[in-house]
């Protein structure tokens, strides 16, 4: 199986407190990989390090063939194009509609004609589930589901191979959270993306996931499918997956 | 509705007894502290807490009790809790066993005057260092990436042109108008008593072109769009924009930064221009009404003393001017923390430093040009 994230020996250092001791997991082509863990353990921190924006301690994450700590400023720009990021608000830029932050990308990163690239924001918009009408809309007045969306949409704007989503589902109402984790399976089976997700929500967790990593006390506890949780042993596990308290 | 309260005191035997009925709360409690705590001498032995009236207690009144408890066994006297009903009783235990759990508490080491001294000088020595690596930044890998004029934001710098130029040019043209009136109308007193009415378009000319006019728009778009700057950028950090650029490869400083500093660096200097003008239109208006001086007479004056240099002075000092400003604005923009005072704390930061190091520039430029003999 190919590995399109590897992660060897990361220790993290936030202001001096040691955040992760020794990570080591790996993502294969095509799964949905969930990073879990209780709040405060570095989920967050990990996909920022995945995603270059926070440096690595000691150790290293390879990101589709291309290790992290000996990156070139090129190489760099090249893996950037081709992953997607969700931010957890979406993180669209205000000043620009949703039609023109989806387009951003397209018309910074390639010569296409204007016509064409309509048609891809186009296509985005409605493979996310968007209207055609929310396009001219800006973020301020949209709602935080569609905020949402269009941020996948945009993510998902230069067909990347890889998507980072960053807590998907917090923050929407119980039928909305669904819908999104309807939309990332149903991305995932067109488009046949690498998915990794941090997430708290059980039911998106069981409705997506194929494997998963536990971060708790700075170590990984766990990695692998649902199903073998039941025999991994941690305080968090024991608590969020089988509800036991202590 | 809130069933009021009363205490009622009373002592007798050695026996202090303080009554309380009726549902004690916390808007009830103050009048009750401030009584029983002006109790100051108590000759007795015991205290009585008569709580058989009493039908109900919050935790405000729980706690409260507790305390008076306290106070009074430190003094030596004994205490005793009378006719306590369930509800209260419960309501006592909820705080006892709060306290109890949360007994160690670790209070926050007081820090030394020495020791605060040394954190706050090792913080402003911080704070200076993190701005220069960020100017470092900006020159080091930026302005050397910026060879040609392809990686030119030219569209974001037209942008910025238009909002911190075009839209300031009424308020820098008032500002400037309104300083020239003032500055013309208190000379003009002066200048009459000597009958030295002449002089004013030396003074004017002299004084607006070299210093004033450069330092009122200075001042006015540090107050408008350096300000705006800290803010954007410090509200684009905490959506996490600034990471969504990164993270799409745009460089936060090629897109936003660059562009900002480039566009105030390139209006700066005909924003002085205008205000130049406007000084001068104003103080011109002045020296005809008060002191006579036609409008012909004053511009002949003008051509005859002032020479173009201290236009050029003054004008040159926009781009320094305008480079301090937006990379004050911006730097603080990008200190701002993930939360909403951050935002107010650096932007009222950015004006105040940038219209410091203006003055400072300013103070620099005098003495060079000066010893120059510009």
């Amino acid at each position: 199986m190919e590995r399109i994230i590897k992660v060897t020996n990361l220790k993290t250092r936030l202001e001096g407190r040691l955040i992760h001791n020794r990570l080591n997991l790996s993502v294969a082509k095509g799964e949905i990989y969930g990073l879990l863990g209780p709040s405060g353990c570095g989920k967050t921190t990990l996909l920022r390090e995945m995603v270059m924006l926070q440096e690595v301690h000691s150790g290293d994450i390879e990101i589709l063939g291309y290790p992290l700590s000996s990156i070139t400023k090129s190489q760099a720009q090249m893996l950037r194009q081709q992953w997607g990021v969700l931010f957890q608000y979406g993180a669209l830029f205000s000043s620009l509609s949703v039609y023109e932050n989806i387009a951003l990308p397209l018309q910074e990163y390639t010569d296409l004609s204007e016509a064409m690239i309509d048609e891809i924001v186009k296509f985005k918009i409605d493979i996310v589930g968007l209207k055609p009408q929310d396009a001219a809309l800006y973020p301020s007045q949209i709602s935080g589901g569609m905020k949402k969306k269009a941020a996948l949409a945009r993510a998902l704007a230069m067909d990347p191979k890889l998507l980072f989503l960053d807590e998907p589902t917090s923050g929407l109402d119980p039928i909305s959270a669904r819908e999104f984790d309807a939309l990332i399976l149903k991305l995932r089976s067109l488009l046949g993306l690498t998915i990794v997700m941090v997430s708290h929500d059980l039911k998106s967790i069981y409705a997506t996931l194929d494997r998963m990593a536990v971060i708790d006390d700075k170590k990984i506890v766990y990695e692998g499918t649902l199903e073998g949780i039941e025999n991994a042993q941690s305080e968090f596990i024991n608590t969020f997956f089988k509800g036991r308290h202590e | 509705m809130i069933k009021p309260s009363s205490l009622s005191i009373s002592s007798q035997n050695n026996t202090l007894s303080l009554a309380f009925a009726g549902e004690l709360s916390l808007l009830q409690l103050a009048p009750y502290e401030k009584r029983l705590s002006a109790l100051s001498s108590i000759d007795c032995e015991r205290v009585v807490l008569d709580l058989k009236d009493l039908d109900f207690i919050d935790t405000a009144a729980a706690l409260y009790l507790e305390k008076l408890q306290k106070g009074f066994r430190a003094k030596g006297l004994s205490v005793s809790l009378e006719g306590v009903c369930s509800a209260v009783e419960q309501t006592l235990l909820l705080v006892q066993n709060v306290k109890k759990a949360s007994h160690e508490q670790i209070s926050p080491k007081q820090k030394s005057f020495l020791e605060k001294t040394g954190e706050y000088v090792v913080d402003r020595v911080a704070g200076l260092n993190s701005f220069f690596s960020f100017l470092g930044v900006i020159f080091s890998t930026k302005f050397h990436s910026l060879k040609s004029l392809r990686s030119l934001r030219l569209k974001e710098i037209a942008f910025e042109i238009n909002e911190t130029a075009i839209k300031a040019l009424l308020i820098v043209f008032v500002t400037s108008f309104l300083m020239g009136v003032v500055v013309s109308y208190q000379s003009a007193y002066q200048l009459k008593l000597y009958g030295a009415n002449i002089f004013i378009v030396d003074m004017l000319g002299l004084s607006i072109l070299r210093e004033l006019s450069p330092l009122i728009t200075a001042i006015v778009i540090a107050g408008r769009s350096g300000s705006a700057f800290a803010a954007q950028i410090g509200a684009m950090k905490i959506t996490e924009e600034l990471d969504a650029m990164r993270t799409m490869g745009f460089d936060p400083y090629v897109f936003l930064v660059i562009p900002r500093i480039l566009a105030l660096m390139i209006v700066m200097p005909l924003l002085i221009f205008v205000s130049d003008v406007a000084a001068l239109f104003g103080g011109m208006i002045i020296a005809n009404i008060d002191l006579g001086i036609s409008v012909e007479l004053f511009l002949d004056r003008f051509a005859d003393v002032i020479a173009l240099k201290h236009f050029v002075v003054g004008v040159v000092k926009g781009p320094f001017f305008a480079f301090l400003i937006a990379t004050i604005g911006i730097y603080r923009g990008m200190m701002v923390q993930n939360d909403t005072q951050s935002i107010g704390f650096n932007t009222t930061r950015s004006v105040v430093e940038s219209i410091f190091a203006v003055i400072v520039c300013d103070a620099v430029f005098s003495i060079a040009f000066t010893n120059l003999g510009i």
